[in-house]
């Protein structure tokens, strides 16, 4: 379009200067400058767009490559005895779970993990001595005994007889296994196993006793010593939880205040001074925010340390100004002819607000919240300061729960030796990627829907 | 300047009209503010709908309106013209206090409506927008549908007891600011989509939706085509058997149609209100009389 301006029209004919308008001599001399200037804005656009994409795909692709094994976790296929005697149950005990008379919780604490070893002994058993058979046991997950334990006590009919199943095996000889790794090569592997582990785990691999399975473990456990076991879901709760408390309290106190200051507040040097600290508050390190939660509401008003109520408080201060700021630029951008034109059929100044105002600012006002919390999404600085950096097992079961949030976890695993935390970090970091991918989108959905009202 | 070619080229847009000059004897209105003494004409009626007395106007510190004294009568047009930011539109929003809005605007002097002062605490300003309409110089349709802008004066007032009969104010309202046909298909979509023109009868519609008392109207027919104006007028006719109505208008032949006296602003100041022919016909001072033949011949 603009390219056919410059040129011009075909078979038009040449005109010289003299019977050209000054306007036209003028613009026409001016009119390539215009277009070369236009064009190289638009060249250092792209090129700043391709940049940040590069950075983009560049973190991304770090983060998914080295994150993609958290989400499947190796299993092994073991057939245990389940012997009375071993698990520590006595027949009596066996009749009453049949015939329905004993609670399966009865046979909760049996020895799930002894029948485990012996399957492993029997499934090898050539092993000898103290020290080989307790590398041997390595190999399975310590969590192993909750999955028997779960199959028994759905079914069990099973006690007494053997049974075949898959448990979860090490996390090092099951980065092995994911890793398609050559077991019959032990020199070539990085892995904290011995030779002999190794060779154990060739064999199971040749008989195909191994599999690669995706790892619903991640999202079901919370934190855990073990690293086959540990799970994103009290982060993610926790994060979900303090979240929610930033959003019910911060959005109706933001937006109010927002209101209040934009169309009702006088315009004195009362509301430019409490302007002026609004602005400074957006600009206070977060961190400060977390001593202030520290000092005012755990130490004085006792509210239970490390739980979201407290994290979502004062998150809540932190995105306070954000939101403040970006609703009252939305407040201001609605024309004032609507005002007029409400206020002259005789609405009243709050009906003009919430009928006219807020509607059209809405959607400003919604990416503001959205910018407010995908900070605080993010912050861990402030959290520590109210201890919700707490090792969490336990998924939290409301906001005075315990708990931890999805980037303190994050911080929590790249801290630990496992190399299986590596890769549990990166998979966090997707986890909290994709919460804010899903939180946006929700306030996207929102916004498009308040936009079509108008 | 003009070739015979077929074909536009972007010169060709560039390249301006030529104006003669001095067109509308711009000398002639330059006279001195100080020759504005007083009001000529009738200012007063005999029982007024609304009445102003000595009322000045300030934006800040510069003033825009001047000891400005009218009465506006029951059953009345009244129309107001005057050359561009002369304050007519400033005068009209006194009227149901729309200037209180803005935070530099000090209006003193006093005003009433059916008698009682408007700025007595007793008449709530929401009360007195109700009773006393206003159709804006440039069109604002509220960013809803076509319906809800004609709905909503109703609405918060409580006009309407059922949806039936809130679909007939809206359909009424729109039949006879003559805009009904063009819209009827469409009630559901955005009244901000329609074209100028239609936004202003959207507008006219809204207003007289609430049946205020008096309508003030700041040039309601600056977008319209003579048939959309016909209407208009019609309806501001129709409308004066039971209100009255003050309109701003740049059209000398509109306020001769319309209305029943005819007032005269100039910078500021009032110049000369009285019975439109007498106006049109007899000009008492020599601004009006300046003016109006400029416009006319
Ligand atoms: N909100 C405002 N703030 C400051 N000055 C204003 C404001 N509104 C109007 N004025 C000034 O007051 C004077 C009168 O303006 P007004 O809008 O009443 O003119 P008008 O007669 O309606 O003109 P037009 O025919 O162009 O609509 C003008 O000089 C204008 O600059
Ligand atoms: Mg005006």
């Amino acid at each position: 379009m603009s390219d056919q301006l410059s040129q011009p029209a075909k078979g038009a004919p040449e005109r010289t200067a003299s019977d050209m308008s000054p306007t036209t001599r003028q613009v026409t001399a001016g009119l390539a400058r215009r277009y070369a200037a236009e064009k190289r804005f638009r060249l250092y656009g792209m090129f700043a767009i391709a940049a940040s994409l590069a950075f983009l795909a560049l973190l991304l692709i770090s983060i998914v490559s080295k994150g993609l094994p958290a989400f499947t976790q190796t299993y092994m296929q073991l057939d245990v005895p389940l012997e009375l005697e071993t698990l520590g149950i006595d027949q009596q005990t066996v009749d009453g779970l049949l015939d329905g008379s004993i609670s399966t919780q009865a046979i909760r604490r049996a020895n799930f993990n002894g029948a485990i070893r012996q399957g492993m002994r029997e499934r090898f058993p050539e092993v000898e001595g103290r020290s080989a058979t307790r590398a041997l046991y390595k190999l399975v997950s310590s969590g192993a005994e909750f999955d028997l334990a779960a199959r028994v006590m759905d079914d069990p009919s099973v006690l007494g007889n053997r049974l075949t199943l898959w448990l979860p095996s090490d996390d090092e000889i099951g980065a092995l296994v994911k890793q398609r790794a050559d077991l019959s090569a032990p020199d070539t592997l990085v892995t904290r196993l011995d030779d002999q582990a190794i060779a154990w785990g060739a064999e199971l691999k040749d008989a195909g006793d191994f599999d690669v399975r995706f790892n619903t473990t991640f999202f079901k456990n919370g934190d855990s010593r073990e690293p086959e076991l540990a799970g994103i879901r009290a982060a993610l709760v926790g994060s979900a939880y303090t979240l929610l408390i930033t959003f019910v309290l911060s959005f109706p106190i933001a937006v109010a205040a927002a209101i209040y200051l934009e169309e009702f507040a006088p315009k004195n040097r009362w509301t430019d001074l409490v302007e002026v600290n609004i602005n400074n508050l957006a600009a206070v390190p977060s961190i400060v925010f977390g001593l202030l939660g520290l000092a005012v509401f755990i130490n004085f008003f006792h509210l239970p340390r490390s739980a979201p109520v407290v994290g979502g408080i004062v998150l809540s201060l932190m995105t306070l100004p954000t939101i403040i700021i970006s609703s009252r630029a939305a407040l201001k951008s609605v024309p004032p002819s609507i005002r007029e034109a409400a206020r002259g059929l005789g609405a009243s100044d709050l009906q003009v607000v919430f009928h006219h105002v807020l509607p059209l600012a809405m959607p400003g006002i919604l990416t503001g919240t959205i910018i407010g919390l995908a900070q605080a999404l993010g912050e861990t600085a402030p959290l520590l300061m109210i201890g919700m950096v707490a090792f969490i097992v336990d998924i939290p079961q409301g906001v005075t729960d315990s708990a931890t949030v999805l980037p303190v976890q994050v911080y929590l695993w790249a801290d630990s030796p496992e190399r299986a935390f590596t890769e549990k970090t990166s998979a966090a970091i997707m986890v909290l990627l994709a919460f804010l991918i899903a939180m946006n989108a929700l306030a996207v959905m929102l916004r498009k829907r308040f936009e079509r009202r108008w | 300047m003009i070739h015979s070619m077929s074909t536009t080229t972007i010169s060709d847009i560039l390249t301006p009209p030529v104006h003669p000059t001095g067109l509308n004897g711009e000398e002639q209105m330059d006279t001195a503010f100080d020759d504005i003494k007083g009001t000529v004409g009738t200012q007063t009626v005999d029982d007024p709908k609304m009445s102003a007395h000595g009322v000045d106007v300030f934006y800040g510190d510069k003033q825009a309106i001047f000891d400005v004294s009218l009465d506006i009568g029951n059953n009345e047009v009244i129309a107001m013209i005057g050359p561009s930011g002369c304050g007519k539109s400033t005068f009209l929003r006194c009227l149901n206090r729309m200037n209180d809005t803005i935070p530099t605007c000090r209006v003193s002097g006093s005003m009433s409506l059916d008698g009682q002062d408007l700025y007595d605490p007793s008449l709530d300003p929401v009360l007195l927008r109700a009773r006393v309409g206003m159709v804006f110089q440039k069109p604002n349709p509220f960013a809803k549908s076509i319906y809800d802008n004609v709905a909503y004066g109703p609405r918060i007032h409580g006009l309407a007891g059922n949806r039936a009969e809130l679909d007939d104010i809206v359909t009424e309202s729109l039949k006879r600011a003559g805009l009904f046909d063009e819209v009827k298909d469409r009630l559901d979509s955005p009244g901000t989509g329609l074209s100028g023109g239609q936004q202003q009868r959207l507008c006219i519609a809204r207003t007289i939706a609430v049946s205020p008392e008096v309508i003030l109207m700041d040039e309601p027919c600056s977008a319209l085509d003579p048939i959309a104006t016909a209407r208009i007028e019609e309806l501001i006719d129709e409308l004066r058997q039971n209100y009255a109505i003050a309109i701003v208008t740049h059209s000398m032949q509109q306020a001769a149609r319309v209305s029943q006296r005819t007032a005269y602003f100039h910078l500021g100041k009032l110049v000369e209100v009285d019975d439109t022919n007498s106006v049109f016909t007899n000009p008492q001072h020599e601004l009006t009389e300046n003016y109006i033949t400029g416009r006319f011949g």
